[in-house]
């Protein structure tokens, strides 16, 4: 139905429109339409695909930029304590994650180290802060904090960061190849 | 070079319809009612007003860019990072076998207030160029007023990332940034926050989406978070990106929400390789020798993810690494 004002253009809108999200549940994927060139040069996947058919808190490349990566992360029950020497950043694309933030009396990696590594066992150090993300929201992981994810039910992270000896590469299994 | 040492060469008298002319080298730029036309000493070109005004828009709000941004298949700059070629018909096979092509390198200063003043000029008290079609008045028509506040926005870039404090703000309706009308629909809570005493600057989160859906321009990518030089540049997608953008290194696209169509061509060339269907969740690299315009059906979300350093142009023209992301 096309209702609402008059626009610059001469038509009209619509009086109200539709935002689509994606999830686990419900998402559709795109794909390259090849005319002259090669799939495999695009790298193209889908998060929820990708976290669909991940262990929790694995950590798989979805992008990667030099050593930069941007990792699927499928969010379900309570993830290891992990730290990292650079800021990263965690950006809930499905369901509800608390994160746990505790500074590190004591950071085992040196300051020029990149991307994370999980700790063994708590954290010690002064508790930072906790925070609740839903869908669209993101927060940042300090440099030298200690985190972790908690997720009563299953949901997808999508993270900033650098790759690290957790990453998972895993391009022919979730790209388009033809 | 100093902004005061820049003398913008522009006609003493506007022309039959108001407009100022202009030159920069041998390029020459003049507007009408509904065109723009270039002149440089091998040929000529006409473009749509709005459509130059919309690329214009975009070449100096974003410092010309990474790479090269076509305003169509023959006009454009290329950004070297300190100076700035400008052509007409260097990527175009047809021009280049007709040795019509013709470059010059600018001083990025001399362009970026050339340009500057073509866009304050040009542009008249209804004409938004960032904003969609269904958002603005027309570009069209003799010279009417101006809309200086709508050409000179301040480039959002996120040191570390929105929300943290002394960092750059979330948008509100206080700060003038209603939510757009194609998403009234997202959710606007920000996320709960409990930092500890001594924390504050440190425990910080916002709400992307919602955040997004405050933007009053399109096709416009700026910084909300920083990892070294891993930049997330999402924005906000309605029509036609008003730029054709060829890469001078890889850059990801990530589909936040709804569709957009992507049509891929060779950099240098223009010859198509690829159309690419985005839908929200998916990833996609964009090859370092490719260019591409993207069409977005109904306002979107894109995350456009870039590695801003300053040594990869260089290793990608010297074949050090590939124009392609990763092998597979």
């Amino acid at each position: 139905m096309t209702t609402g004002k008059p626009s610059a253009g001469g038509g009209v809108e619509r009086s109200s429109y539709v935002t689509r999200f994606a999830s686990l549940d419900d998402y559709e994927k795109g794909r390259v339409e090849l005319i002259n060139d090669d799939p495999r040069h695009y790298a193209f996947s889908n998060i929820f695909d990708v976290a669909s058919r991940s262990k929790p808190w694995e950590k798989v490349a979805v992008g990667k930029n030099m050593e930069y990566v941007l990792e699927a992360v499928r969010a379900e029950g309570t993830s290891e304590w992990r730290t990292c020497a650079h800021d990263e950043f965690a950006v809930c694309l499905d369901g509800e994650v608390t994160v746990e933030l505790v500074k590190l009396d004591s950071s085992p990696l040196p300051a020029d180290a990149e991307g994370s590594v999980a700790l063994a066992g708590e954290p010690q150090g002064p508790r930072m802060g906790r925070i609740f993300l839903k869908r669209g929201h993101q927060a940042l992981l300090p440099a030298g904090s200690a985190y972790r994810f908690i997720a009563t039910q299953t949901g997808v992270l999508m993270m900033q960061t650098i790759a690290g000896p957790d990453t998972q590469f895993r391009w022919a299994e979730i790209c388009q190849t033809v | 070079m100093t902004i005061a040492d820049i003398d913008v060469v522009k006609s003493a008298d506007v022309n039959g319809e108001g407009y100022h002319e202009f030159r920069l080298g041998e390029f020459t730029f003049r507007r009408d009612e509904f065109f723009v036309y270039i002149g440089w000493p091998t040929g000529n070109h006409i473009m749509s007003a709005d459509a130059f005004l919309r690329a214009l828009q975009r070449d100096v709000a974003w410092d010309f860019f990474y790479g090269t941004v076509n305003f169509d298949g023959v006009f454009g700059t290329v950004n070297h990072y300190g100076t700035v070629d400008i052509f007409a018909g260097r990527f175009n096979d047809s021009y280049r076998k007709a040795e019509l092509d013709y470059s010059e390198n600018v001083e990025t200063p001399r362009i970026r207030e050339t340009f500057k003043s073509i866009l304050e000029d040009w542009t008249n008290q209804t004409f938004d160029p960032f904003a969609s079609p269904h958002e603005t008045g027309s570009a069209f028509g003799l010279k009417n007023g101006a809309n200086v506040a709508a050409i000179t926005r301040r480039r959002v870039a996120a040191r570390r990332m929105v929300a943290v404090p002394g960092d750059e703000e979330i948008r509100t309706d206080a700060s003038g940034f209603p939510v757009n009308r194609m998403f009234s629909d997202v959710d606007q809570t920000e996320p709960v926050v409990e930092a500890e005493p001594g924390f504050e600057s440190e425990v910080a989160a916002f709400n992307l989406f919602a955040y997004l859906s405050r933007s009053d321009v399109t096709w416009n990518p700026s910084v909300v978070s920083a990892c070294k030089d891993s930049l997330f540049c999402p924005t906000t997608e309605e029509y036609i990106l008003p730029i054709i953008h060829g890469n001078d290194r890889v850059e990801w696209f990530v589909q936040l929400s709804d569709e957009i169509t992507w049509e891929v061509e060779d950099r240098d060339t223009g010859a198509v390789r690829s159309r690419v269907v985005m839908k929200a969740g998916d990833v996609c690299a964009m090859p370092a020798d490719i260019r591409h315009q993207g069409y977005s059906p109904k306002r979107s979300m894109l995350l456009v993810w870039e590695n801003g350093a300053g040594n990869l142009p260089e290793l990608i023209a010297s074949g050090k690494t590939p124009t392609y992301p990763v092998e597979f």
